[in-house]
C-alpha cells in the first residue's frame, strides 16, 4: 500500500526494522490512556483496574506461546528481555556456573551484552560460528557446552538474512545437557507459530514492535522453575523479575497486537513468503550477480536480504529512498556505519561483497505491485551505481 | 523519480541550513546531505569540525525542521588523505596550506558532487558558500564573488569549472549580510539560528599546530632564524609553525619589526627580514585552472589575491600549461601552499597554487 510523504509515494519494505501499529491495537492503547489511569500496584478501585488490564495481556501472550501467564515478564522491549535473560540467569548461578554459549550472528542485544559480561563478569563465552546460510550447528552447540556452561543463547530467526535456526533441537540438547536455553525470538514471534510447548526453550524474548505492536514494549517468558535472578532494583513489580511501574498501554498493546498476529498468521504468512519469493525471483532475474543471503528456504516468510557486487548498502539505501522505497542495509542499528555486519561477516561472504547487503522485509500492507516496483527501482538503481563507480572523474 | 532535485551539502552550521531553507521555500525539490569527514569511532581528542557526530546531528535538526530528507554520506577516507594528511605534509615542508581551498576542489566538488549526480540522480548540488554563480545568454558560468564583500568565499571556490558551476548554486550568495542569513534562520526556527562561528581551522580546533606536531614531529625541530646576510639571530620551534608573511617575534630581540621572508626546510633555516627588504615580485604557481576552461590569453593583467579575504592586488600572469607566473606590481610576500586566485573585478577568472622556491 502506497501511503503519501514527502513529495513521493512510499512503499515500506523494512518490516523487520519496525511494523506500523495495527489499528485495533492503536485504538486499545489510546483507550487505555485516557481510561485506565491507575497503578496496577495499587489495592484501590483505579490500581485494581489497571492490574487487571495488565493480567489481561499477560494472559494473551501466554496463550499465543503457549505458557502458562506466570511465566510472562514484560519489559521496555526485546533488548531488555535479552538483557533480562543473559545477565538474569549468569547472576544467579554465580559461583556456581560462569559459561555462556552463544552464536555469531545474534543481535547486537545479545553478543553484545555476552561481551560484556565475558569482561566485567568474568563469564567464560564461547561463540559458536554458523555455516554459509548463518545455520548454527546442533552439534557444534553440543560440543561447546560444558559442565560450567550456565546457559546457551541462539536466536530464533536473524533479523539481518532471515534464517531460521533449529532451536528445537538445540534446546533438546541442552535439556539433556542440564543447560538453561534462551532464545532471542524477537524476529520470528507474531510471523511464525513459536510455541514453548513445542520448543524446549526456558527464555525467550519478544518485542511488540516487530508484530504491528507500539515501541517500547517486550516480554521474557520464563519457564517456570528457571533460575534467574532480577538485574535491576526497585519496587519488586512482576514477582521481583522486572521492577518498575508497568508500561500499561504498551503491555495492553503487545498483548493485542499478538493476538491478532495469531489471528492472522495462517492467512499472512503464507502471502507474505509468496511476495518475499518473488522479489527473491525478481531481483535474481534481474541482477544477475546478486547473492541471496540466508537460508534459501529455512528463512522467515517475510525476508528477502542480498549482497549486490559493486554497490554498498549505504548508497542503496539512499538512492532507494529517493525513489520511494523504505530498505535497510545489514541491521537497523549498525546503518550509517561502512563496515559490513557481523552477520554478513560470519556467513563467510567476501568483505567487499558484503558491503552492498540489502535487505527487504515485506508486511501486512505490501502488494505484488509494490514487489514489482520496487525489483525495477532497484534494477536502476544498480545499474546507475555500477555505472558511477565503473567511471572516473 | 522526478526530474530535477537540489542536493544541498549540509555542514551542520547556519548558512547551509539556510541555504537549504532558500531553495525549499523557493518550491525547490530539496535534499540535505552531510559529509562525514571525520570517522565515527574517533576517539575524544577527534576534532570538532562539520564533519563530525555533532556537527551531524545539527544538520539532521535543521532539515527536520525544514520537512526535507537528508542523509549521512561518509568521506572520512577520501577527507583524511586528500585534506588532512596534505594539509599536515605541507606545513612540514614549510608551506602554507588552504585546506578549505583542497576540500572545495577533491571533496565538495569532486567527491559530492559526483556522488549526487551519478549516485542519487541529483540535478544540482547547492552548498552554503557566500559567493555567487551568473550564467550568460550563451550558456557561459562565471563564479562572482559574494553580494556580502565581508563573508565572500569565492576565494576558495576558484577551481570550480563550467561543469561544476553549470551544477552548482550558492543560495545565500545573494543575501546582503550575515544579518539576513540569521534572520532567515531565526523566522524558519532553524536550531542554527544562533550557532556561534568558528574560525579555527575546521579539523584542528584551537591551535593547528598541534595537530601537526602530532602528525609531524620533525617538523617541530628547533632551528636557526637568520637575517638576509645569513647571520643567525635567533632560534625558532620549528618550521611547522612558521607561515611566509608573519611576524617573527619569537626569539628575536633587534628591536626591528622582522617578517618571515622564506623557509627552508631542509636546513629548518627561517630567514627574516624588515618590510623594506620584501623585494620579491615574481611567484611560480602550479595547478593552475580558469572558470572559463582557459586563461583570457597567455599572458594577462589581473588582480591577484594570495590569501582568504586578503587584499587584491595589481600583477599579471603568464600561462604556460598548468602552471603560470605571476608578476605582482608591487613587492609582497605570499606563503607557498596558499592559492592566488585572479579576479577581474567580483568575477574570479581562476587560480593555481603558489609554489614553494628555493630563493
Amino acid at each position: 500500500m502506497r501511503t503519501r510523504l514527502y513529495v513521493v509515494d512510499r512503499v515500506y519494505l523494512d518490516h523487520a526494522a519496525t511494523t506500523p501499529v495495527d489499528p485495533a491495537v492503536a485504538e486499545a492503547m489510546a483507550r487505555t490512556l485516557r481510561d485506565v489511569s491507575g497503578n496496577p500496584s495499587s489495592i484501590y478501585a483505579e490500581g485494581r483496574a489497571a492490574r487487571a488490564a495488565v493480567d489481561r495481556a499477560r494472559e494473551q501472550v501466554a496463550a499465543a506461546i503457549g505458557a502458562h501467564p506466570t511465566e510472562i515478564v514484560f519489559t521496555s522491549g526485546g533488548t531488555e528481555a535479552d538483557n533480562l535473560a543473559l545477565r538474569g540467569v549468569l547472576k544467579a548461578r554465580r559461583g556456581e556456573r560462569h559459561a555462556l554459549v552463544t552464536t555469531a550472528i545474534e543481535h547486537h542485544a545479545v553478543i553484545d551484552t555476552a561481551h560484556d559480561l565475558e569482561r566485567h563478569e568474568a563469564v567464560r563465552l564461547r561463540v559458536v560460528g554458523v555455516d554459509a546460510n548463518g545455520v548454527v550447528s546442533v552439534d557444534a552447540i553440543g560440543e561447546a557446552i560444558d559442565a560450567d556452561t550456565a546457559l546457551v543463547s541462539v536466536m530464533h530467526a536473524n533479523n539481518e538474512i532471515g534464517t531460521l535456526e533449529p532451536v528445537a533441537a538445540i534446546g533438546a540438547v541442552c535439556r539433556e545437557r542440564g543447560v538453561s536455553f534462551h532464545s532471542d525470538a524477537v524476529q520470528s514471534v507474531g510471523a511464525l507459530d513459536v510455541d514453548v510447548r513445542k520448543i524446549p526453550v526456558d527464555l525467550l524474548s519478544v518485542n511488540a514492535h516487530k508484530f504491528y505492536g507500539p515501541k517500547g514494549v517486550g516480554a521474557l517468558y520464563v519457564r517456570s522453575g528457571t533460575r534467574i535472578a532480577t538485574i535491576q532494583t526497585g519496587g519488586g513489580q512482576e514477582k521481583g523479575r522486572r521492577t518498575g511501574t508497568e508500561n500499561v498501554p504498551g503491555i495492553v498493546g503487545l498483548g493485542l497486537a499478538l493476538e491478532i498476529a495469531g489471528q492472522r498468521r495462517a492467512t499472512e504468512s503464507p502471502r507474505q513468503a509468496r511476495l518475499r519469493d518473488r522479489i527473491i525471483a525478481g531481483v535474481r532475474e534481474r541482477i544477475r550477480d546478486a547473492v541471496l543471503t540466508g537460508h534459501p528456504s529455512e528463512r522467515l516468510p517475510n525476508n528477502a536480504s542480498f549482497c549486490i557486487p559493486g554497490t554498498q548498502g549505504e548508497d542503496l539505501i539512499v538512492a532507494l529512498d529517493l525513489e520511494g522505497f523504505a530498505v535497510s542495509s545489514g541491521s537497523a542499528c549498525t546503518s550509517g556505519e561502512t563496515e559490513p555486519s557481523h552477520v554478513l561477516l560470519a556467513l563467510g561472504l567476501d568483505r567487499e561483497i558484503a558491503k552492498g547487503s540489502l535487505r527487504v522485509t515485506v508486511g501486512r500492507s505490501t502488494t505484488e505491485a509494490d514487489v514489482d516496483g520496487f525489483v525495477a527501482a532497484l534494477a536502476r538503481v544498480v545499474t546507475r551505481l555500477r555505472d558511477a563507480a565503473a567511471v572516473p572523474a | 523519480m522526478s526530474g530535477d532535485r537540489v542536493f544541498v551539502a549540509m555542514s551542520g552550521g547556519v548558512d547551509s541550513s539556510v541555504a537549504a531553507a532558500i531553495l525549499k521555500e523557493r518550491g525547490e525539490e530539496v535534499v540535505g546531505v552531510w559529509m562525514r569527514l571525520v570517522p565515527a569511532s574517533a576517539d575524544v581528542d577527534a576534532p570538532r569540525c562539520c564533519g563530525t557526530d555533532e556537527a551531524g546531528e545539527d544538520a539532521r535538526q535543521a532539515a527536520a525542521v525544514l520537512g526535507i530528507p537528508f542523509y549521512a554520506l561518509d568521506y572520512a577516507d577520501l577527507f583524511g588523505e586528500r585534506v588532512v594528511d596534505r594539509f599536515v605534509d605541507s606545513y612540514a615542508a614549510g608551506e602554507t596550506p588552504n585546506p578549505c581551498v583542497a576540500c572545495n576542489e577533491h571533496l565538495k566538488f569532486d567527491a559530492l558532487l559526483r556522488d549526487v549526480v551519478r549516485k542519487f540522480g541529483g540535478t544540482r548540488l547547492a552548498t552554503g558558500h557566500y559567493a555567487r554563480v551568473r550564467t550568460d545568454a550563451d550558456g557561459g558560468h562565471h563564479l562572482l564573488r559574494a553580494r556580502h564583500e565581508a563573508k565572500d568565499q569565492s576565494y576558495a571556490l576558484y577551481m570550480l569549472g563550467q561543469r561544476e558551476l553549470s551544477r552548482t548554486v550558492f543560495p545565500i550568495g545573494e543575501l546582503r549580510d550575515k544579518a539576513e542569513t540569521r534572520a532567515i534562520a531565526a523566522r524558519l526556527g532553524l536550531p542554527t539560528a544562533s550557532k556561534a562561528e568558528s574560525m579555527d581551522v575546521c579539523f584542528a580546533p584551537g591551535d593547528y599546530r598541534d595537530l601537526v606536531r602530532r602528525r609531524a614531529p620533525e617538523a617541530f625541530v628547533r632551528g636557526p632564524i637568520e637575517d638576509l646576510d645569513g647571520t643567525t639571530i635567533g632560534t625558532h620551534a620549528g618550521i611547522g609553525a612558521l607561515t611566509v608573511g608573519q611576524r617573527s617575534g619569537v626569539g628575536v630581540a633587534t628591536g626591528e619589526r622582522l617578517y618571515v621572508l622564506r623557509l627552508e626546510p631542509d636546513r629548518r633555516a627561517a630567514i627574516v627580514g624588515t618590510r623594506e627588504q620584501v623585494t620579491r615580485t615574481t611567484y611560480e604557481l602550479a595547478d593552475v585552472s580558469f572558470v572559463a576552461g582557459r586563461p583570457p590569453a597567455d599572458e594577462f593583467e589581473t588582480s591577484a589575491v594570495l590569501r582568504y579575504r586578503g587584499i587584491p592586488l595589481a600583477a599579471s600572469a603568464r600561462v604556460h600549461g598548468s602552471d603560470a607566473t605571476l608578476e605582482l606590481a608591487a613587492p609582497a610576500l605570499v606563503a607557498p601552499g596558499q592559492a592566488a586566485v585572479f579576479y577581474e573585478g567580483d568575477e574570479v577568472i581562476g587560480g593555481g597554487v603558489v609554489r614553494r622556491s628555493s630563493r
